[in-house]
């Protein structure tokens, strides 16, 4: 594409009524905008009548390489997708294809997948807030955020080896299972995550400059927010009591005792105290499965034909070669049905759904991905309507938006 | 049980529709000019508030497929947390489609997107236009016929110098 | 030759001087658009913390930055803007490309991602990795720094050289067209 103006947004005619109403523009670099997106905010003063956004700015053709790589490879697509917290996307992919391929993960692997989900639901949340707390003017809180994140990385790289772009999972299990040290990595983070969060609640929970610009600003009824497809903790905040781990349990979702934490205000701070809410359940939720976590096998068996065997199996015995061969070939494969199924799996930002369309090969004909962040940020302009500017900031650091996994 | 009902009640209203199921899932396929009315009756009459998601599928190589677009309406019950896809087949040339701004405001840009990346035109949509791809491009990509690697708009930039800088 | 100098008078070249004072106060501009972009918030946030090696002073203005990184992938419709920044910032200036995606596409070899910003603008370092470790992102901020050093003059005439004026992917490509063009006026393939 050329290097040309863009028509859309056209200059306003002479005799429209509204002249004094000035255009600005905002992004799609711009440091509140974290990574890529841009509004076209039409002032009046420094009150703001409407926002259009433009995204696009970060479309990189998942759902096309969907279409081109396999169920086992895709994974590392799904990693940049919400690249906050990678493990969610990994393990909606995967169980989304299980759903499909109709396979059953064991104990083990289920309460493993419950684990880092919600690992990665605090690293997430942490982001959220920090970077809130960022565009709100609160730098000391944006690093007492990212602290615990480093231990997260930790914690990750333990588990699979990759500190940041995880792919830990795969078809019918795990990449690897959990190490006794990761295990014990993942208890000394409990035991020291309440102290940060209570820290983190301290600072600006009652921060009377936070709490005057986020009370009553982007305020999202509870209608609108059913009607406007709103997921997660941005639905929740508004009085929808809707979580799909306790509505539609999935994995290991049922055997554990935690709160859907919901809030009735609708705006920026009630979304705000949703997330760190749920940061205390998240752990809670970890705490039960990590002192639960059965034993056992972590992949389901090699005669499903359906699990990447491990190494040593592929060297040393002849179905672990055979299945591996079978895999791995391009004209075998997995032992899919021409169907299409959708699984929803509760994400930190909402429902991360996959719509997956098999054709009987081993890559998905069409891997439709539902992302929470697109949906998200289409109420955006509901949301800032009537607003002052610099509430513009506080609203996009409330919403979460994620650009890789707003434009896919 | 309640998603029987659901495809009873519709089967009441609209006639016999072909309705399937696959791990729990129930999908109804629909004429394409019935599914405002259809999703209008999930909506108003049977507590169907939440649209999931809109999608397509584009069928050109799928085997023994007929029609070559196929959209995906996720719509889901908050209350009971019911789930029924409805499935509508639109085919080529000039492929298109009723819109459901109107029901639900979250399928603005859901509408806008399927247009973007497949050409499925949504009549009645109030601001359709492309959302993720540059206005100039000419091709709608998740198409099965239009190439991974694109047919080089991707490199048709011009080069930046040092001396220019 | 010996000349008597005071303990506290240092000579050198006035180009080495300079040199040395811009290698030790880079301004980064964070041009983060993808995962590399939180990889680059990690390497400026405490654990490791950026500030050490002086160039921990993001300003999203391009105006006054002098060295750009690239943190992510670049696609068809932000590739204009990025070249809008590049443009904006001020001599002299240095751009590093920061991640697999940034340099050469990565895994995402599809219809609108840019495969490798260095096609369309100069680039002095690449940071190899997806995303690259903030280790690695120190080490290519120091290698930068000790190129600077190395070759840095005072009125910039290191970036005359005609292998510095064209991004690199770009020299490349345009030698391979020249190459099958003469190939085609001679008649081989």
């Amino acid at each position: 594409m050329p290097l040309t103006r863009s028509e859309l947004y056209g200059e306003p005619s002479a005799d429209e009524p509204q002249q004094y109403l000035w255009t600005m523009n905002f992004g799609p670099q711009h440091p509140a905008t974290h990574t890529t997106l841009r509004l076209v905010l039409k002032l009046d003063g420094e009150r703001v009548i409407e926002a259009t956004p433009d995204i696009g700015y970060l479309h990189s053709g998942f759902e096309k390489l969907g279409e081109h790589l396999d169920y086992n490879q895709y994974v590392t697509i799904t990693d940049r997708m919400n690249y906050v917290s990678p493990m969610s996307n990994n393990v909606a992919w995967h169980t989304a294809v299980e759903k499909l391929l109709g396979i059953d993960v064991p104990p083990r692997c289920k309460y493993l997948r419950v684990i880092v989900n919600e690992l990665s639901r605090i690293s997430d949340h942490l982001v959220c807030v920090g970077a809130m707390g960022l565009d709100t003017g609160a730098f000391t809180y944006f690093l007492y955020a990212f602290n615990p994140r480093e231990l997260l990385y930790d914690i990750f790289e333990a588990l699979c080896g990759a500190r940041f772009t995880n792919s830990y999972t795969r078809v019918g299990g795990l990449m690897h299972d959990a190490s006794p040290k990761a295990i014990q990595m993942i208890r000394d983070f409990l035991a020291g995550f309440p102290k940060v969060l209570d820290d983190l609640e301290r600072l600006l929970n009652r921060n009377r400059i936070f709490v005057d610009r986020t009370k009553g600003v982007g305020v999202l009824t509870k209608v609108e927010a059913i009607n406007r497809s709103c997921s997660g903790p941005i639905a929740r905040a508004s009085g929808v009591t809707r979580d799909l781990r306790k509505d539609e349990p999935y994995l290991a979702y049922p055997d554990f005792d935690f709160k859907v934490c919901c809030a009735q205000a609708g705006d920026c701070y009630a979304r705000y105290l949703v997330r760190l809410a749920e940061m205390r359940e998240s752990m809670n939720i970890v705490k039960q499965a990590i002192e639960n976590l059965p034993s056992g096998p972590v992949n389901i068996g090699v005669d499903d034909r359906a699990v990447l065997p491990s190494k040593g199996q592929v060297f040393s015995t002849i179905e672990g070669l055979i299945t591996h061969f079978e895999l791995v070939m391009s004209n075998r494969g997995f032992d899919v049905p021409n169907e299409e199924c959708y699984f929803a799996s509760e994400a930190a930002n909402g429902e991360l759904g996959f719509y997956i369309v098999g054709d009987g090969t081993n890559r998905a004909y069409r891997a439709r991905c539902r992302p929470p962040s697109f949906i998200h940020f289409a109420i955006f302009p509901h949301l800032i309507r009537g607003h002052r500017l610099s509430d513009v900031v506080a609203v996009l650091g409330s919403l979460n938006i994620i650009a890789a996994e707003l434009d896919r | 049980m309640s998603t029987q009902e659901t495809v009873k009640s519709l089967s009441q209203a609209f006639g016999p529709l072909p309705a399937s199921h696959f791990r729990g899932q129930t999908r109804v396929v629909v004429p394409v000019d019935r599914l405002h009315e259809v999703l209008k009756f999930l909506k108003e009459g049977r507590g169907f508030d939440f649209l999931v998601d809109i999608t397509c599928v584009d069928y050109l190589y799928y085997r023994d497929a007929v029609d070559r677009f196929g959209l995906v309406y996720l719509v889901a019950n908050t209350a009971t947390n019911e789930r029924i896809t409805i499935r509508a087949l639109v085919n080529d040339p000039d492929p298109e489609a009723p819109s459901v701004v109107d029901l639900w405001r979250g399928a603005d840009w859901m509408e806008r997107e399927v247009w973007d990346l497949f050409g499925v035109r949504f009549t009645g949509h109030p601001d359709l236009r492309r959302i993720l791809l540059p206005d100039e491009f000419s091709a709608f990509p998740l198409r099965k016929d239009y190439p991974l690697q694109g047919r080089g708009e991707r490199h048709n930039f011009p080069v930046i110098t040092r001396a220019e800088s | 030759m010996a000349v008597d100098l005071p303990d506290n008078v240092l000579i050198t070249r006035l180009d080495e001087l300079v040199s040395w004072c811009r290698k030790n106060s880079l301004w980064p501009m964070p041009f983060a658009t993808a995962c590399c972009g939180i990889e680059l918030m990690a390497t400026g946030a405490s654990r490791h913390d950026l500030a050490r090696f002086g160039a921990e002073v993001f300003r999203f203005s391009p105006r006054q930055c002098d060295l750009m990184i690239v943190a992510g992938r670049v696609v068809m419709k932000m590739l204009p803007v990025l070249q809008r920044i590049w443009m904006q910032m001020h001599e002299p200036k240095w751009c590093i490309s920061m991640g697999a995606c940034a340099s050469t596409g990565g895994v995402f070899d599809t219809y609108c991602v840019v495969q490798g910003i260095d096609r369309f603008l100069p680039v002095d370092m690449y940071a190899p990795g997806c995303p690259p470790r903030p280790e690695q992102l120190i080490q290519t901020i120091i290698d930068l720094q000790e190129k600077i050093q190395s070759e840095g003059t005072m009125f910039g005439r290191e970036f005359e050289d005609p292998e510095r004026q064209r991004p690199k992917m770009a020299l490349r490509l345009e030698g391979r067209k020249e190459a099958a063009e003469l190939a085609q006026r001679r008649g081989t393939p």
